[in-house]
């Protein structure tokens, strides 16, 4: 196979996750564990297509989508932030509602085709031979996902506002203590895991499939969870998994285009499988840094 | 303004006040969401919670449907109950249905044409023994390695789906079936056959497996030593510890449970309303259960109630569908916005609400 398809196709296949994932980590790092991801994706991924099939605009799709995701996201964030209620049970509800909510929507959009999301060749990178077309020839979705990653990167690391929002992740009582608004921070946050996960679903309906399917996004949002674990909740390493599930996936497709003797189905469980395997070997090596308020609710007065 | 103060107990009143307050917020908002469908919005309510009971023409019909959805959400449901009170969360209970089903299958269907009064039982048992080793998965995994078994579960549904598409395409095709996908159907082999028991009833082993499940489980819970740990744990695991409660234990016990309990449910499914191992089996039982579990607030009672609730959804759905023309994601919309005013009203359980003037915090 040809392999400047084959990194451009990885490429494709990684960025819706590696889209929500850095969201859900900017969600994590605050302290809230947020479990609705595959639910925010779903709802993007059928708000992005009704917008774009209907305006003919991918980049009006994206951004209703973001909105969109953003908006449900901050239902989760009313109910465990404001209602106090469980971080997980909350996240399940929300992943039920989105699953529900965009069965619902997508129901006239069967069958549909998304308008073409043009690809932005980059001056003079993109004319350089072989790399040129494996890199510098994507959809600007793509380019902003890793430009994301770097910017959430140096937010963490080199602004103030990141070192609130790690301090109110780490330990809320004292963030609290020290006039932080632990509150409002992990809105925010949630709010922007949101409109990453809406991005990430637009992406999957409006390019890598390019169609609505119900419950197209099949487990995306789940990996992606994985996929913070799996960082230790670092940017760059969210980067290295996405990708390497990205490739995972084009091989396993591809392998089942070629016509193997593996069983398809084997083929098709594979990318589950290896998150599970990646999952024990990080948990059984131990590595944590994991926030220490992860989960855990937040009631000023208690 | 308004304060939130923290209730030393939670609320008897309003822990069991909290569902009827959550079902009547969902029957409002979702009268909205069908008006904004352009349906008639208390007409699809009755359509949905009346008629499935009491409609002249189809509560005949209807009616006995409501013991067959329950059954498996409520048998579901209880198992993962007791993980949810130890605060274990096996999501993944759609797997262990699942997998339940195929390998309780394939178990009966190595015996094809025995007509044995054995064979029932053994696969039952087959059952819940390919659940309870799908759940074992995550709670192998979580003790071993202190994997968690959120995401492994889940993920695992996603492994029993495949799996589930090549027993039904391949390893468990009917041999006469003109290679069509799908397994042997049960219903025309009557020794494992899983009927009604009373006629017109649409009671079968399956919710008599689940009636037993919610005694069961409010002994288990109510007055067995093993039920106070589970409580604990998922209350003060540190106090479980130091009272001697092996957390290990407890997580294989919590996880074995639902997982042996899905399982069944799905044998009973395959068995009898399914009818047969196809690739559509898997019907969200397992994740629709999680919702019962929260709306029956985690006790057997409750779950039981909860239960028959949802079914009535699921059943009052499908006529909305047929006589309204709604469309039928909209009650799985309506399902999981239950789900999320139960969560939303809940802060009455554990919180009292205090308005006070504004003052300096």
């Amino acid at each position: 196979m040809d392999p400047v398809l084959l990194v451009a196709s990885i490429m494709v296949s990684a960025t819706p996750i590696l889209l929500a994932a850095i969201g859900e980590l900017v969600t994590e790092k605050s302290g809230v564990l947020n479990l609705g991801v595959e639910g925010m994706m779903i709802t993007g991924a059928v708000m992005g297509f009704a917008i774009a099939v209907s305006t003919g605009s991918p980049l009006l799709g994206f951004l209703g989508a973001a909105v969109a995701s953003a908006v449900l996201s901050l239902s989760f964030g009313l109910l465990t932030q404001y209602l106090l209620s469980n971080q997980v049970a909350t996240g399940l509800g929300l992943t039920l509602v989105g699953l529900g909510l965009s069965a619902l929507i997508g129901s006239n959009y069967e069958g549909q085709r998304a308008p073409n999301l043009p690809k932005l060749d980059i001056p003079v990178l993109s004319d350089i031979p072989v790399l040129g077309r494996m890199l510098f020839s994507h959809d600007f979705v793509v380019y902003l996902s890793l430009a994301l990653v770097v910017a959430v990167w140096a937010f963490l690391k080199y602004t103030r506002a990141g070192l609130i929002l790690r301090a109110v992740g780490e330990d809320h009582e004292s963030a609290h203590a020290l006039g932080y608004k632990v509150v409002r921070v992990r809105m925010a946050a949630i709010a922007f895991g949101g409109a990453c996960a809406g991005l990430g679903g637009a992406y999957v309906s409006l390019v890598r499939v390019p169609q609505w399917t119900e419950g197209m996004t099949a487990g995306a949002g789940w990996i992606a969870l994985a996929i913070v674990v799996f960082s230790s909740w670092r940017p760059l390493g969210v980067l290295v998994g996405a990708y390497l599930f990205g490739g995972v996936t084009v091989i396993q497709l591809n392998l089942q285009a070629a016509g193997t003797t593996v069983p398809v189905e084997l083929l098709s469980m594979s990318p589950y499988l290896i998150t599970i395997l990646v999952l024990v070997v990080i948990s059984a090596r131990g590595a944590h840094g994991a926030p220490g308020s992860l989960g855990r609710p937040f009631h000023a007065s208690s | 303004m308004i304060r939130l103060e923290k209730r030393p107990q939670p609320s008897t009143l309003w822990t069991a006040l909290t569902p009827v307050l959550a079902v009547l917020l969902t029957m409002i908002v979702g009268g909205i969401m069908f008006a904004a469908l352009g349906k008639p919005p208390l007409e699809a309510i009755r359509t949905i919670f009346w008629d499935p009971l009491f409609h002249p023409q189809f509560a005949s019909y209807s009616r006995p449907q409501l013991l067959v959805k329950a059954g498996p959400l409520i048998l579901i449901a209880i198992g993962l109950s007791v993980g949810f009170r130890a605060g274990i969360w096996n999501i993944g209970a759609e797997g262990q249905y699942i997998m339940g089903a195929v390998i309780g299958a394939a178990v009966g269907l190595a015996f094809y044409p025995s007509d044995s009064v054995l064979l029932f039982p053994l696969m039952v048992v087959a059952g819940a023994l390919g659940g309870w080793l799908w759940a074992m998965i995550p709670a192998l995994l979580k003790t071993r390695f202190g994997t968690n078994e959120i995401l492994v579960s889940l993920m695992l549904v996603y492994v029993a789906e495949n799996i589930l598409a090549s027993a039904s395409s391949s390893w468990l095709r009917n041999p006469e079936g003109q290679g069509f996908p799908g397994s042997r159907n049960f219903k025309q082999w009557p020794a494992v056959f899983n009927d009604e028991l009373i006629a017109n009833t649409g009671m079968h082993w399956g919710v008599v497996a689940a009636f037993i499940a919610v005694i069961g489980a409010y002994v288990l819970m109510a007055r067995h030593i093993q039920g106070f740990n589970i409580r604990l744990t998922g209350e003060a695991p540190r106090a479980a510890r130091f009272s001697g409660v092996n957390p290990v234990r407890i997580v294989l016990l919590c996880l074995g449970v639902s997982g042996a309990l899905a399982g069944m449910a799905g044998l009973f499914e395959v068995t009898g309303p399914a009818g047969q191992i196809s690739i559509d089996f898997g019907s969200g039982y397992g994740f629709t259960a999680i919702i019962v579990a929260f709306l029956g607030r985690l006790n057997p009672f409750g779950i039981l109630l909860a239960g028959l609730l949802m079914a009535l959804t699921y059943i009052g759905g499908e006529l909305a569908q047929l006589m309204l023309g709604l469309p039928g994601a909209s009650i799985q919309l309506f399902q999981g916005m239950l789900l999320f005013f139960l969560l939303a009203t809940d802060v009455f359980t554990n919180y009292r609400i205090r308005f006070v003037g504004r003052e300096v915090a």
